[in-house]
């Protein structure tokens, strides 16, 4: 339990620090409306040329886009603040001072961080999700409901293994900073579900970038599209992807030799 | 006027040479750019697909070579980041520049034309990649790659005035976000960047025509796909003198007003 008394208390002094600049977040929910606005623009244009797009009706995609709104904002709040952090103090060699405390380093450097202000995005992409089901008219019941929110927190696990593997590159590429704006746009594809994606792209969205399992599995299970292989295939992925996290950073650790030391 | 020149020589060279040793990191950010055009490009194909083969007078072929075309123009259009100027001022970094004797501005025009060659160099293989995926169809004729040539330029020159003028809004507020968000939503949407504005309603057409971004962005590319007359290739051109004069204009303008505004720590 100690790990989540850490994050507890890691969040609670970030959040707190956040507080203090009101005005952040009446620009942060500025933001968000703008980019809101721009995915039902897309939306929009999409379907006054067509009525459904690869079998998925308007509604449909409305969900994903809300998913994906909200799983960026989880990764925006979470993943993507400590993993800049952490590119920033391998350059600078900061780093030091979080190895040397006694709790675990990989846990230290993922709780770090909070931006609390990007809980707008997830506020977002739940009111779209529910407006999307409430459009649907397709029931969803507790076992579709309880999919999706075990697909949810499995694909934001891959996507924070993927982010972890990246930036540990940074022990040996010092210059990471590009990650994010790639890792941006690729975050991008998940606002169309994966299948409209040539085989190519679809394979590298779903094992190399898990957009797909963060984003289109999800939707998958709140419209009834989920098959249970899918469902297992992604629990032995994330499990799979978080022990291959866990050893690349253990070895990124032993080739860091610091900047001061 | 040969001062001139040769400043600008050098800087562009010195461009050159420091973005080569960059060359993971410019890539990293290059594939990060694509994946848009490239999601663009599958919705729009699987659209026209499913319409019978074309829509608004595209089809996949042509959803290609524009999406193709496209990742040339953006990375023309890449010009200072306003978000800059924040350091700039902020941290009084632009003392420096202006102890110079020249206006700053020369200096980064003639630095990112410099990063331009280096930009194009490498983006010479994606565009190999791409083409043999998609599959575009572009049969350009010999005055509209000559025109195309230019206009790369002339948007440039287009977009790097309405930056400049974005980012000098630091001089008056600290709060810049939100109003450059809102600049490159609204440039999204006008530009031909989301997709071909002929596929935009109407009435978004008709207020493109009064704005500046489809010049730097999707003018560029339908002269190449052959969308343009000769006659509207021209019109396009001057537009794009146009805008940069008026942006130059305006530069000129606001400098003034905002240098007097302007008193960082240790100026």
């Amino acid at each position: 339990m100690n790990f989540f008394r850490l994050a507890w208390a890691y969040f609670r002094v970030g959040a707190l620090n956040e507080l203090q600049y009101r005005v952040n977040f009446f620009i942060q929910v500025f933001q968000s409306f703008l980019a809101l606005g721009t995915g039902l623009v897309g939306l929009a244009l999409v379907f006054n040329h067509t009525d459904s797009l690869s079998g998925w009706s308007r509604p449909e995609l409305l969900a994903v886009m809300g998913i994906h709104i909200l799983m960026g904002g989880l990764i925006k709040t979470t993943i993507q603040p400590n993993m800049e952090r952490l590119m920033g103090d391998v350059q600078q060699g900061t780093l030091d001072y979080t190895l040397t405390r006694p709790a675990d380093s990989q846990v230290l450097v993922s709780v770090r961080e909070v931006r609390i202000w990007q809980v707008v995005d997830i506020l977002m992409g739940l009111i779209v999700l529910l407006v999307a089901l409430v459009q649907i008219q397709h029931r969803v019941g507790l076992w579709q409901a309880l999919g999706f929110g075990i697909a949810l927190v499995m694909g934001g696990l891959m996507i924070y293994c993927f982010w972890l593997m990246l930036t540990t590159g940074a022990f040996w590429v010092v210059r990471m900073d590009q990650i994010v704006e790639l890792f941006q746009g690729v975050y991008q594809a998940g606002r169309w579900p994966v299948g409209i994606y040539p085989l190519w792209l679809r394979t590298g969205l779903t094992f190399l970038v898990p957009v797909a399992f963060a984003v289109t599995v999800p939707a998958e299970a709140l419209t009834g599209r989920l098959t249970w292989q899918t469902m297992v295939g992604a629990a032995a992925l994330t499990a799979f992807l978080f022990v291959l996290a866990r050893w690349v950073w253990k070895t990124g650790l032993r080739n860091y030799t610091g900047a001061s030391a | 006027m040969k001062a001139m020149l040769d400043f600008y020589f050098t800087q562009m060279k010195m461009a050159i040479q420091q973005q080569i040793q960059y060359r993971v990191a410019n890539y990293f950010y290059m594939i990060g750019m694509i994946a848009e055009p490239v999601i663009y490009l599958v919705v729009w194909s699987t659209v026209a697909r499913a319409q019978g083969g074309s829509v608004g007078g595209y089809t996949p072929g042509d959803f290609a070579a524009y999406y193709i075309v496209w990742t040339l123009v953006r990375n023309m259009n890449i010009v200072l980041t306003p978000y800059v100027w924040e350091n700039y001022i902020q941290r009084g970094e632009l003392s420096m520049e202006l102890l110079r004797p020249l206006h700053p501005l020369h200096a980064t025009l003639a630095y990112f034309s410099g990063w331009k060659f280096v930009m194009i160099a490498m983006w010479l293989p994606i565009a190999a990649i791409l083409t043999i995926v998609f599959q575009p169809t572009l049969n350009p004729q010999l005055w509209s790659i000559a025109a195309f040539a230019v206009a790369l330029w002339g948007g440039y020159l287009v977009r790097f005035m309405l930056l400049w003028l974005l980012g000098m809004i630091t001089f008056w507020t600290t709060r810049v976000s939100a109003f450059f968000e809102l600049y490159f939503t609204l440039e999204l949407l006008f530009s031909g960047r989301l997709v071909p504005l002929s596929l935009m309603p109407q009435w978004v057409q008709q207020v493109a025509a009064f704005l500046p971004f489809q010049w730097a962005f999707g003018f560029t590319i339908e002269l190449l796909l052959g969308k343009l007359t000769p006659a509207q290739a021209l019109y396009g051109l001057g537009a794009q003198v146009f805008w940069t004069l008026l942006g130059l204009f305006f530069v000129n303008l606001l400098w003034r007003a905002a240098l007097r505004r302007f008193s960082a720590v240790g100026a």
